[in-house]
């Protein structure tokens, strides 16, 4: 599964962050490395972006953004 | 001495700025590129002064932002580095302070909102952590002043000894820890050479080498193999890439850190209120509807109650000032032409300009104090979704709401946009959204040809100006900067009350820069627009302006704007005129057809047609912005000639669309 399928609330364990672009780069440096637990905590009114809570703090990014992220499902 | 004020976005960056330096403070822009460059002399020491570098989450540069910092402290070589962290969410931001330390600077870590951790039950072994990363740990409280003199003691002194950081190990043993020793072995000669430091040059060459160190340090093509040859092995025992698993290690680093020194509190107050208010303001059903009270509200209490009162009152007591001097100068018997220059030209002139200043100062008051408290994040999070349509992101919606008020701080609230490319962008759209100076004369011309649908007339003229500047938006996006937006990537900070202090302050600068540009390219504008109206062309000084330059000029240009429907050299004087502001349209008007403001909608008719009127319409909605907003855009897109672009673009797309309604009409008609 993908994070921008991941349901509100449920945690999940990141397989691998995906593309190849400055935002994966991005990505990795705001803490989002392979290993790392992150749940979704809200959705915008429109239904994107979404907002992840992750490390202890929360970060908004696009749906789109989000499908580059795999997980691997666990509690 | 120099400090560069590091941090990342949201920490309370600016507030601590305030607080080293006070007012004492230059605002400029770095060299070459648009971002807000703030330096100043920290408070009772007159020789250190600090720079607020953009707040960015990296040193890796994904944007001019990270650029900016990078280059600065590369290149500017600051004494010292004043690292700002926000200690309820440190660990992402101690990722920024590793990256620091790898640049082998002075650094002191100023760690900000303690006083938000200990009211949360949490604590930090300030020792420990200051052990563990080898340099000096300040806790502070920017907002309540608490801990500053301490900070600025320790930099000052971190400067002055010249104290590099002590641990030089930022990596716990394994591949990566293997890796980047072994290339740094490989460089190291090289690398001292040069000066840098040889890990932060070996985990450069790791991460992909955007410094073009291979050829800085003259690597031979055997080295640049063999380092190749130890990042593909680290890759393989690590089971990551290179990317992944230095983020991997800095993270690893920091977990360790704060495992020894950090205990967490409960869950914050201020987290938990933000929850709940969060729930309301961005909720699904509440979001919008929410948004758009807060903002009427705004444009209300700014346009009508209290900027509109003060403005009146600013401008009764312009309009007095300048009777008097004007009665002055004629019993001192003034040559006429010099007291017309004083009174018509710059009283009239600057005066009109300088009336704005109110309304501009309780707008941003307005929004500093959204911005402040954290809502002008959750407008952004809400509205990207409307704007990606456009190559936009949410954070730009802000900007160009103001610019239904006025472009000049719209213009200047672009500022707080984080991506030069969307900078830029913003403010090329800002001039489409019709903004309240135009108000005049959409209310004359409605009133004088659709008296019945005057409202609806209105509206869609501001409905014309937003459709224009989404298609203008969407060639510009396949154009110009066709580049790659910088990705979406942002926090929602906690709400806060903001700073009384920060927000005068801002005011104060928003006000200083407003009045210097008042008193000098308006004056000149002014001036010009005076001379060219009360001289004719032998340049004796005439009172009829039926002869004037301007009437010269306008009759001389009028074939241009023959095919637009209008051929009365007035109508095309008033445009000119409206370049200084589009307030003098109207006025200009007014004068030159000799009848009152209240008069015209019966005098127009004369002049134009229905048809006629509308194409008038589109091409004051459309064509340049004033002179006061050119000189924003001018100092936002960073020269002079692309603001000349600006208006010569805006000019040809306000004569291509009259063009056609006026033309197509008159077939349909």
């Amino acid at each position: 599964m993908n994070l921008d399928k991941l349901p509100i609330g449920r945690f999940a364990v990141i397989r691998s962050v995906n593309g190849n672009s400055t935002l994966r780069l991005r990505l990795l440096d705001m803490g989002l490395i392979p290993g790392t637990k992150v749940s979704v905590h809200k959705v915008a009114p429109m239904g994107d972006p979404i907002e992840i809570s992750v490390r202890g703090y929360e970060l908004t990014i696009r749906k789109d953004d989000a499908a580059l992220i795999e997980l691997n499902e666990e509690a | 001495m120099t400090f560069a004020l590091v941090g990342n976005q949201n920490c309370g960056k600016t507030t601590l700025f305030n607080a080293l330096t006070g007012s004492n403070c230059h605002v400029g822009n770095f060299p070459g590129v648009t971002i807000e460059q703030k330096s100043g002399f920290i408070n009772n020491y007159k020789n250190c002064s600090v720079v607020d570098l953009p707040g960015i989450y990296s040193i890796r540069p994904y944007s001019a932002e990270e650029i900016v910092t990078r280059d600065f402290i590369l290149n500017e070589k600051p004494d010292a580095i004043i690292n700002i962290v926000d200690a309820t969410n440190i660990e992402r931001n101690l990722y920024l302070t590793l990256q620091i330390l790898e640049l082998r600077v002075p650094t002191v870590l100023a760690l900000n909102m303690m006083d938000e951790v200990r009211g949360n039950g949490g604590s930090i072994d300030i020792t420990r952590m200051s052990e563990l990363l080898g340099i000096t740990v300040i806790p502070i409280s920017a907002a309540k002043g608490e801990g500053i003199s301490d900070l600025i003691k320790a930099v000052v002194n971190a400067a002055s000894q010249k104290t590099r950081p002590a641990v030089t190990e930022l990596c716990s043993p394994g591949p990566v820890h293997r890796c980047i020793h072994s290339v740094a072995h490989v460089i190291e000669d090289h690398a001292q050479k040069l000066g840098i430091p040889s890990r932060f040059a070996a985990i450069k060459l790791i991460e992909g080498d955007d410094l073009n160190f291979i050829t800085r340090l003259a690597l031979s093509q055997n080295e640049v193999e063999l380092i190749e040859h130890s990042v593909i092995e680290m890759e393989n025992e690590r089971g990551l890439d290179r990317n992944a698993a230095l983020a991997d290690m800095r993270y690893d680093f920091i977990t360790k850190v704060c495992e020894a020194s950090v205990i967490k509190g409960s869950e914050s107050k201020e987290r938990k209120f933000s929850e709940k208010l969060d729930k309301i303001l961005t909720g699904k059903f509440t979001a919008i509807p929410i948004f758009i009270a807060i903002m009427a509200m705004v444009f209300w209490l700014t346009f009508s109650i209290i900027g509109g009162f003060f403005s009146e009152l600013l401008s009764t007591g312009i309009d007095s000032l300048g009777n008097i001097v004007g009665k002055a100068l004629s019993g001192y018997n003034l040559n006429p032409v010099f007291q017309s220059l004083v009174t018509d030209g710059i009283f009239a002139g600057v005066g009109a300009v300088v009336s704005f200043l109110p309304i501009i100062l309780v707008l941003f008051f307005f929004l500093s104090i959204l911005e402040d408290t954290g809502y002008m994040t959750r407008v952004a999070f809400f509205m990207d979704k409307l704007l990606r349509h456009i190559g936009l992101s949410g954070r730009s919606f802000v900007p160009m709401i103001i610019g239904f008020g006025c472009s000049v701080p719209a213009v200047m609230a672009t500022r707080t946009l984080s991506s030069e490319r969307d900078r830029h962008m913003t403010v090329l759209l800002i001039p489409f959204m019709s903004c309240s100076a135009k108000i005049p004369i959409y209310a004359i011309f409605c009133a004088a040809f659709f008296p019945a649908h005057s409202a609806l007339a209105m509206t869609l003229l501001y409905i014309i100006g937003m459709v224009i500047g989404i298609v203008i938006a969407l060639i510009l996006n396949k154009t110009a900067y066709r580049g790659k937006p910088v990705p979406f990537v942002m926090e929602l900070p906690n709400y806060r009350l903001p700073s009384f202090k920060s927000v005068l302050l801002l005011l104060r600068e928003k006000a200083n820069d407003f009045l210097q540009r008042a008193f000098t390219v308006i004056l000149y504008a002014t001036l010009i627009i005076w001379c060219l109206s009360s001289f004719d062309t032998k340049l004796n000084f005439i009172t009829d302006s039926s002869n004037s330059l301007l009437a010269f000029f306008g009759r001389a240009i009028t074939p241009v704007f023959k095919p637009l429907g209008f051929s009365d050299w007035r109508i095309v004087s008033s445009l000119i005129a409206g370049f200084s502001a589009k307030e003098a349209v109207v006025g200009t008007l007014s004068v030159l057809s000799s009848s009152g403001l209240s008069e015209l909608n019966t005098v127009l008719p004369g002049m134009f047609n229905g048809l006629s009127a509308v194409s008038f319409l589109i091409f004051t909605l459309l064509y340049t912005p004033c002179i006061a907003a050119v000189n924003a855009i001018k100092r936002e897109l960073g020269s002079g000639w692309k603001a000349l672009g600006v208006v010569i673009s805006q000019c040809v797309i306000a004569w291509i669309c009259s063009f056609a309604v006026y033309n197509i009409g008159s077939m349909l008609l």
